[in-house]
């Protein structure tokens, strides 16, 4: 069986297959990609209607709050197929690589917001303070203060969970979008084992993203031992 | 009329009262110390004064304006006259020592960014730290961060100056230097409200000294009074107690 | 674009739902066992065993968290008849969760056994403890109150990953929902449905398991 199988490797590596798997490895690496940039803006947003101390608005507030503790607690094939077969009810004529990117972006988000969250509130009261008696407005504070004290805290863990949701975006071939595994279901059709692709494909993963959580775990050891955004000087 | 009149002025932590009834008017151009034990209000007197901390009861006054605390625009304007130096300093982490004392002239106050950065620099010269402007917070010392405090409290330019522990992390060598910054700006008619534990520099700078203990004034009086001849048994206690602590050191 | 919503047509399939919740239930509960009981062993001869053993583990750990549990699915529900060896989807799923669990518990497990303190071990032995005793009254104690929080976090996000069993024909909860869909084609009535669950099931699961941590190990967990 073995040797069979062996036979086939030459077959699967042709020029056209390569670009197959090359293109669906770009598509897996932007689905995570968009998620996380969408979930940041979003996240961003979400984290500060909900840690906003205006009273007035206390509905954006409890809708925030709602959000990010729901969505983070539905499996995201479920959410995917949500979208997907909704936009099939309601007529709406999205391609399946649309619906994945949206269903990314509002997962992420859910718990990129969490990330943010966890970010900004570890900026000390007294810096926000500081800036507060020296009349800068809530949004300066945040601009020159608060946001810049904590992006090294929250940029290693939201790079850590762009890693982890790689992962995760193999579910969208369940919507038909053309990324690893659904290039690894495409070339199994094609009369390639199954044991041979899922194998190549599983190594691919791994390939994309061993190297990237050494990144982040790098990054994470680098920005948390320089707090400030600009290389230190020497004095 | 006085530049700041506090009166009936009464602030709490939760259920707790920690000013319980503070009346202290300054004159422009005035110096008050506030001395007193750690634990009785004064870093608090400061974060009411500045709007940090809502009072429950009393008002304060700047310039013959009652500061109302619940209206912006009204804080806004008693925020622009005033400027505090905190006891934990609070300069920004990510800001190096020239963007701390110029972001708030050229940002918020929208000054020209020349004749600021000018300003600046010469005011850091003066606190002695014209060759730090390029370091951020977490590279200087405790003395060095209070200095830079000063600088940027200085380049606000305000009517009144709030000043909390101000010489506590300064070398013996800097208290000299500061305190003829402040010396100067006294000569300058800037009102000075400053809570230290340096009983020479109290006695040398002020012209009223205000014992605070349980969150109330004792006694208010001259260096003089306050320091020689002290009205009550518990300004005594404390005033010996710290002059006997300093000189053993 | 006219679309009436009618969660009316869903109703009678609520207790068809509520029993794939079970499936779904015995599914995450018994592949974190299993990852448990792996975990455990791998964490173990990570931190103990001979150089061998601990690249063995470290290799376990960065391939089964560094690619997809579907396409691990895949490789066993598929891929591995293509060697005789074949498995009824929900077995396929079980073995698929369970080995993908354990190499995200070793990580967890093996920080937590990193904690215990010398000072324990020391007290342990002069204790004259056996090594089962030690392990069984003070290191599995210690181990369960420092990493239940990142235990009940990983159970969640179990949970809510056995719904890609539905993918290979297990009618747990999510793949009830497919059968429901396409019946009554009531999409968004179904699949909102089914979230809904999800989040009230978690949610459930999150308090009984703080519950249960507050109680056995004096550990806290956030519940939100
Ligand atoms: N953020 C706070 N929350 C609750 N209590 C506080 C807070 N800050 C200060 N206090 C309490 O208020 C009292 C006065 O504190 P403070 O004004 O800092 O005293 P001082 O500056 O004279 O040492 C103390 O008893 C202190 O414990
Ligand atoms: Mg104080």
């Amino acid at each position: 069986m073995l040797a069979f199988i062996a036979a086939e490797i030459p077959r699967l590596f042709t020029i056209y297959n390569v670009i197959l798997l090359a293109k669906a490895a770009v598509t897996t690496l932007s689905l995570s990609a968009v998620g996380c940039v969408v979930g940041l803006l979003c996240g961003t947003l979400l984290t500060l209607a909900r840690m906003s101390r205006r009273r007035s608005l206390w509905p954006l507030k409890a809708l925030a709050f709602l959000y990010i503790e729901i969505m983070r607690r539905i499996p995201f094939l479920v959410t995917l197929m949500t979208f997907y077969f909704g936009a099939q009810v309601l007529g709406f004529n999205f391609s399946p690589l649309e619906i994945a990117f949206v269903s990314t972006s509002v997962i992420s988000t859910a718990f990129v917001a969490e990330i943010v969250r966890t970010g900004l509130q570890a900026v000390k009261a007294s810096q926000i303070e500081a800036a507060e008696v020296m009349n800068f407005s809530v949004w300066q504070s945040f601009w020159l203060v608060r946001l810049p004290q904590a992006w090294p805290i929250i940029l290693p863990p939201v790079f850590g969970y762009f890693v982890l949701f790689i992962k995760d975006t193999a579910l969208a071939s369940q919507a038909g979008v053309l990324e690893l595994t659904q290039a690894a279901k495409i070339l199994n059709t094609k009369g390639f084992s199954a044991s041979l692709v899922y194998a190549t494909v599983l190594l691919l993963y791994f390939v994309i993203s061993y190297p990237l959580a050494r990144l982040g775990g790098h990054l994470e050891k680098r920005l948390g031992t320089a707090r400030h955004s600009r290389s230190r000087r020497t004095v | 009329m006085a530049q700041l009149d506090i009166r009936g002025l009464v602030a709490r932590y939760n259920d707790t009262t920690v000013l319980d009834g503070i009346d202290l008017a300054i004159d422009r151009g005035e110096i008050v110390s506030l001395i007193g034990p750690s634990g009785s209000g004064k870093s608090t007197l400061l974060r009411v004064i500045s709007g940090l901390l809502r009072p429950v009861k009393g008002t304060v006054s700047l310039a013959g304006e009652t500061i109302d605390y619940g209206d912006r625009r009204s804080l806004r304007r008693a925020r622009n006259r005033l400027a505090i130096v905190f006891q934990q300093y609070n300069l920004f982490g990510n800001m190096n020592v020239l963007r701390n004392v110029m972001v708030t002239p050229v940002t918020i106050k929208k000054r020209d960014r020349r004749e600021v950065e000018a300003e600046a620099r010469t005011l850091l010269e003066k606190v002695g730290l014209g060759d730090k402007l390029n370091a951020y917070p977490d590279e200087l010392s405790g003395g060095q961060q209070q200095r830079v405090a000063i600088a940027r409290a200085l380049c606000l330019k305000p009517e009144i100056l709030l000043l909390d522990e101000v010489t506590s992390a300064l070398d013996p060598e800097r208290v000299g230097e500061v305190l003829d910054t402040i010396k100067l700006l006294a000569a300058e008619h800037m009102t000075l409200l400053i809570v230290s534990h340096e009983m020479a520099f109290v006695r040398d700078v002020s012209h009223r000294v205000a014992f605070m203990a349980e969150g109330t004034i004792q006694e208010l009086g001259t260096p003089e009074q306050i320091f020689d001849a002290p009205r009550i048994a518990r300004t005594r206690t404390f005033v010996s107690r710290i002059l006997g602590h300093r000189t053993a050191a | 674009m006219h679309y009436v919503l009618h969660y009316g047509q869903i109703t009678p399939y609520i207790p068809y739902l509520l029993g794939g919740v079970l499936i779904s239930l015995a599914l995450s509960i018994l592949s974190f066992a299993g990852g448990m009981v792996l975990g455990l062993v791998f964490a173990i001869l990570r931190n103990e065993g001979g150089a061998a053993a601990s690249r063995f583990v470290r290799g376990y750990v960065a391939f089964f968290t560094n690619t997809p549990q579907l396409v691990q699915i895949y490789v066993i529900y598929f891929g591995l008849p293509d060697f005789g060896i074949l498995f009824t989807p929900f077995m396929a799923v079980l073995i698929g969760m369970t080995l993908n669990a354990a190499g995200y518990l070793t990580e967890i497990l093996r920080a937590g056994l990193a904690s215990v303190h010398a000072q324990e071990l020391d007290a342990a032995e002069t204790l004259n403890m056996s090594r089962l005793q030690t392990l069984r009254h003070v290191i599995l104690p210690h181990l369960f109150r420092v990493t239940m929080p990142a235990l009940t976090n990983q159970y969640i996000l179990m949970m809510l990953g056995t719904s890609m069993a539905a993918i290979f024909g297990v009618e747990e909860l999510t793949g009830r929902a497919f059968n429901i869909n396409s019946t009554t084609f009531r999409s968004i009535e179904v699949f909102t449905t089914v979230a809904a669950i999800y989040v009230v099931v978690t949610f459930l699961a999150t308090i009984l398991l703080a519950l249960f941590s507050r109680w056995a190990f004096r550990a806290r967990v956030p519940v939100i």
